[in-house]
Parts: structure tokens; sequence; C-alpha cells
């Protein structure tokens, strides 16, 4: 087990201010990386084996290396901080408790190619956590760590927080920029890819918070201390969310090496009540669940692509054995009917035919036909959309078919819902 | 006449069916908040004046409570788009309201983490307890009871946001208390966000 270095010290009273964070380090990262050449900084970022912790796990230093060096207008980082994905709340932690490290990866990816300007894209619900982003720039700019000639260099960068407004679909990146500049949070088509033609037309690099949180420790503990941590290809701290039946639910740092019985049955305390686990969704409502027989495989990306699901946000949804697996895809196309965007027709109307064919069968109205049917519906969105949206919401689907099949068939035998948990309406 | 073999036209079907939003009292931005919008504006280039639309929409909600057409076509006016425009954007986004909601907002988490722990029955405790259903305001006017996806705090649910506050870890007596206690004392009456781990 590693020591935590993303939250140390996150319980801390008074450990966001900026004078807790320098005395934690805070702004090391940024002093030794406006020492180097820019390249040198992706360099070092492409060295650590740094990989998005939005979801896609893309390795970051390879991202900012697409953005073209020679362009003469200006260009963007953006901060997605708009933390949608079901079952995830890691990056809340990240910049309610530790401010300062958000920042700093923001100011060192704006030096790293070339930019002036970070915006953090906020969800509007998160207000108490914006509030906490904008006093940290105020004591940052006041101290010199951001805004003209930063930490004594020819280097200004500025970093402002734009606050969402509800809705899901503005934490995919092209929606992002959308939404950044006044619009509805609906995807553009790609390419041109953002880091050429992003944010007003502008070379753009969006990153989640917590890989720009990973990016001081990179510079100032160096790259390889970095790569040394979790298995090859999936390197680095990672910031693990356990939620559902489990007995402590919450946020866990730990290494890549983690499997999801230690994450479940160790940090979390394993199921409440002593109940038996029946699923595991690894990586937020986005990734295929996963059977209990699954959950030695470690929760690294390439763990859970090879478990047959992926790593996603890291989000570790647990579910006990009064959970009805019907239901819990019903639950989730419910929020990606709600969140479609509406731009792409499969993806629109598939979410909506998906909740009636799953409603109808956890009524206890299925017919055997119907599995077939909400079958086909998934496979006719997936792929054939915009943004990975359509990916997503078919994963509830196709991941409890596959490995829960049998509770799909036992709702049309009995014509009702077998299970009786207590902690659902009207049981 | 109708082109369709069995629908006659006109009977419904293809009438459009979108609701023309509620005009509401005449509206501009106090002169605080138009101040407060002009200092959002410049984090944007001064080209792209758009990107204060939902800073913008955020202060018209702090001032009125919803989102009236008039304050639309306000907005319209001083970020110099069309009243269409910032239309299309209130309507996409689930925080801005078209009409008014109650004194206090009850926002339930309704997807999967907190529906495992509870919050159906925290649902269907506040509105047996108001005596409305999901979407409604009670007679009062003093509650607005509505279920919401996924808010983010998925380790403390179920969660009840309050207006723009979190209350966590709500069962439904919980819930119940939450009501009688709002009455009582207003939002000093909610948890809070757990992280926040200072005394006020």
């Amino acid at each position: 087990m590693t020591e935590p270095v993303l939250t140390a010290f996150v319980r801390e009273p008074g450990g966001f201010t900026l004078e807790a964070s320098i005395r934690h380090g805070a702004y090391e990262g940024l002093r030794k990386a406006l020492a180097m050449e820019p390249g040198r900084v992706i360099e070092a970022v492409k060295a650590s084996g740094l990989r998005g912790r939005g979801g896609a796990g893309f390795p970051t230093g390879m991202k900012w290396g697409f953005v073209p060096k020679d362009s003469p207008g200006p260009k963007y980082v953006c901060c997605n901080a708009d933390e949608s994905e079901p079952g995830t709340f890691k990056d809340h932690v990240l910049m309610e408790r530790n401010p300062h490290l958000v920042l700093e990866g923001v100011a060192i990816a704006c030096y790293a190619i070339g930019a002036r300007t970070g915006y953090i894209y906020i969800r509007g619900e998160f207000l108490h956590v914006a509030e906490v982003l904008e006093s940290a720039i105020a004591e940052a700019r006041a101290a010199g760590c951001l805004g003209r000639g930063i930490l004594g260099s020819a280097f200004d960068c500025e970093i402002h927080v734009h606050r969402g407004a509800g809705a899901y679909e503005a934490g995919e990146e092209s929606a992002l920029l959308e939404s950044l500049e006044g619009r509805r949070a609906q995807p553009r088509l790609r390419p041109p890819f953002p880091a050429v033609v992003g944010l007003y037309g502008c070379p753009t690099v969006i990153n989640n918070v917590e890989t720009l949180a990973n990016v001081p420790l990179v510079l100032a503990k160096g790259p390889e201390w970095f790569a040394a941590i979790g298995p090859e290809q999936n390197t680095g701290p990672k910031l693990f969310c356990v939620s559902g039946h489990v007995a402590r639910p919450g946020v866990y740092e730990a290494s890549m090496h983690t499997t999801l019985r230690e994450l479940i049955y160790g940090y979390a305390g394993g199921i409440r009540g002593g109940r038996a686990l029946k699923a595991v969704i690894p990586g937020g409502s986005s990734t295929p669940v996963l059977p209990p027989g699954a959950i030695d495989a470690p929760a690294s990306f390439d763990g859970m692509i090879k478990a047959g699901s992926m790593l996603g946000s890291a989000a570790v949804i647990v579910m006990d054995d009064t959970t009805c697996m019907v239901w819990a895809a019903e639950n989730l196309v419910h929020f990606y009917r709600h969140e479609s965007c509406g731009k792409c027709t499969p993806c629109r109307e598939g979410s909506d035919w998906m909740l009636k064919i799953l409603q109808k069968i956890e009524r206890g109205e299925g017919e055997m036909r119907d599995l077939g049917l909400l079958e086909s519906v998934a496979r006719n969105i997936a792929g054939k959309t915009l943004c990975p949206f359509g990916d997503a919401e078919v994963a509830p689907v196709l991941g409890t078919l596959e490995h829960f099949r049998h509770e799909y068939e036992a709702h049309v035998r009995e014509g009702r819902c077998p299970f009786h948990a207590g902690w659902r309406r009207g049981r | 006449m109708s082109f369709h073999p069995k629908m006659s036209y006109g009977t419904g079907l293809h009438q459009s069916a979108r609701e023309r939003p509620d005009p509401g009292e005449p509206f501009a931005f106090t002169p605080e908040r138009r101040a407060r919008l002009e200092e959002i504006a410049l984090r944007y280039p001064p080209d792209r004046r758009r990107s204060a639309l939902l800073p913008a929409l955020h202060l018209v909600q702090e001032q009125q409570g919803y989102v009236s057409a008039r304050a639309m076509e306000h907005v319209a006016e001083v970020i110099g788009v069309t009243p269409a425009e910032v239309e299309d954007v209130v309507t996409y986004y689930t925080m801005f309201r078209s009409k008014p909601a109650g004194t206090y907002l009850l926002q339930v988490c309704r997807t999967l983490s907190c529906a495992l722990n509870g919050a159906e029955r925290v649902t269907d405790a506040l509105a047996r307890k108001l005596g409305i259903a999901p979407g409604e305001t009670d007679a009062t006017g003093m509650f607005t009871l509505v279920e919401v996806e996924c808010l983010g705090a998925c380790d403390r649910g179920p969660v009840v946001m309050v207006n723009d506050g979190w209350h966590e870890c709500v069962t439904p007596e919980g819930a119940e208390r939450l009501v009688d206690e709002l009455r009582e004392k207003g939002t000093a009456a909610l948890s809070g966000c757990h992280l926040r781990v200072e005394k006020p």
C-alpha cells in the first residue's frame, strides 16, 4: 500500500489555505516547471506514464503533445470539473480540500502548451466548491503564484472558474467547450480535435481535475517516482470512489495494483450488514457491471478491460444480494434518458425505448422477446453517436444482460420483480 | 386534409407542444448584479461575451428565483445575443427553472448510489409529509419537491440538495425532520458538505 499524496492533508482543518498548502509543498512543481523548457515539461509528463483520470485513460503527455507549437493565436487549458458520472465524487474532494494542487496543475499545463488562460469548468451544483476555488485563486494571485510574472518568471497565467448549470453531457470534452462558449452542452463532430480546434477555435487541452492534480507531483517528485507507483502503463496514485452497499463508502487513494476485492472488503469495510456481494460497477455508470467472480482483478485501466469492463472514473458502485439487477439497469437508463443531449437520434430515441422496455419488465409485464428487443436497441446505439454517451448508456443494459440474464427471465416468468429489498419503494 | 393514412390533420399529435415561457414581471439586473456580470465577462475574450451567458442566467435566478421570458430578453440585450438563443440555453440546463419554486427547493438525488441507500423512500416520505407529488409545490408555497439525477456525493447518499445547500445521509425519518427544521430555522437545518471539516 502506498502512502496517500493527493489526499494526504484533506482532513486537516484549514488544509485548503495557501499557507497550509505551501507548507505541504504546493507550487514546488510549478517552480521546477518554470525553470524548464515547455517541451521538457511535456516530456516529463510523458515519461511519468500519467493517463487521464476522467474516464478514457488517454496518456496526458501525448494529449499535450498534439497541441501545435507554432500556432500564432491564443491557446487554452480547460480543467474538466463537471464530475457528473454517477458514483463519482473524487474531484470534489480534491477541489474542496486541495484546491492549490489543482490550480498548480492547471498552471503547469498552461506553461507546457503555451497557454495563458485556464478555465475550470465546474458543475453548477458544486457552488460551495466553486467558492473554495475562487478564494484559492485570489490567494494564489496575491502571493504571485498566479497572475503576471508567476514566481518571478516571465510567465503570465490566469485561471477562471466557470460554473455549469446542470448537464451531464457538459463533461464530454467538446460539449464542455460548447457550454463554455455559452451554448447548449452538445458534442462537436471530430476531427478536428480540441488540441487543434478547441475553445473559441483555438488549440485547447481538456483534462480532468484528478489528472491535473497529479501533474505537480510528476514535476516535484520526478517522473521516475510517479512511474514506480502501480503496474506498468497504469502508473501513479489513483483515487477510487466506493459507494453503494458498503460499510464505509468514501474516496480512497491507492495504486492501481489494488484489486476490486481490496477496495470493497479492505478500504470500504466490506458489504454492509455482512450480506453477500451480487455485482459491482467498477468505473461509474458508463462501465459494464461485473459479477463477484471478477473482483480479484486489479482496478487499473488495463486490468478492468481484461475483466470485461473499464476503469472509467474509478467509481466503484457495490450492490448486495438484495439488489434487483433489472431495477439497477432501469435506474441508470433513466439517468441517461434524462441526460441525453438530444443531438444524435440513436441516443435520444434509443434511451427512451430502453427505459420503456426495462420499466415494462420490472413491472412484471415483460415478455421473453423483450430481452432480444432490448439488446437489439442497445446494439443499435453503441458506436452510432457523435460522442461516447451512446456507448455509455448501453453499458448498464448490456452488462446486466450478459451477467444477470436469469434475473430478466425470472421477471418475465414470475410476472413480477422477485426482489423485496427493504430500501426500495413500497417493499 | 391529411397525407397520413390513419391520422387526420390537426388533431393534437401534429401540434407543437412547445411551452411559452412565463413572461413574468418587468426585469432588469440590480446595479450590483450588473456590475458583477461585467466583472465576470472580463474573464473571457472581449469578442466572446456570449461565454458570460450561463453566469448571467445564474445571476437572474439569484435575483428572481427563476428565469422569466422578460429576464431572457434582458439577458439577450446585455450579452448581445437574440432572446431565442437565450431561451435555447435556458431550456437545456436543468438548474434553470422556468417557473418560480417554493422557498425551499428539495432536490432528492434518485441515481443508483443514493437509490441503493434508500432515496426512493426518502422521496416518498417527503411527498407524504408535504402532501404533494414530486414536481409539485405545497399549498403554503414553502416547499417544492423534485427528484434530480446524480449530485456527485454518492458516499453520503441519499443526498437532498435544498436550494444551493446540501443535506447528506438522509433517512425517511430524517427527511420528515428536515421539513420541520427548515420551517423553524431555515437553511441552518442543513448538514452541509462533510468535507468542510472546519467549524464555522
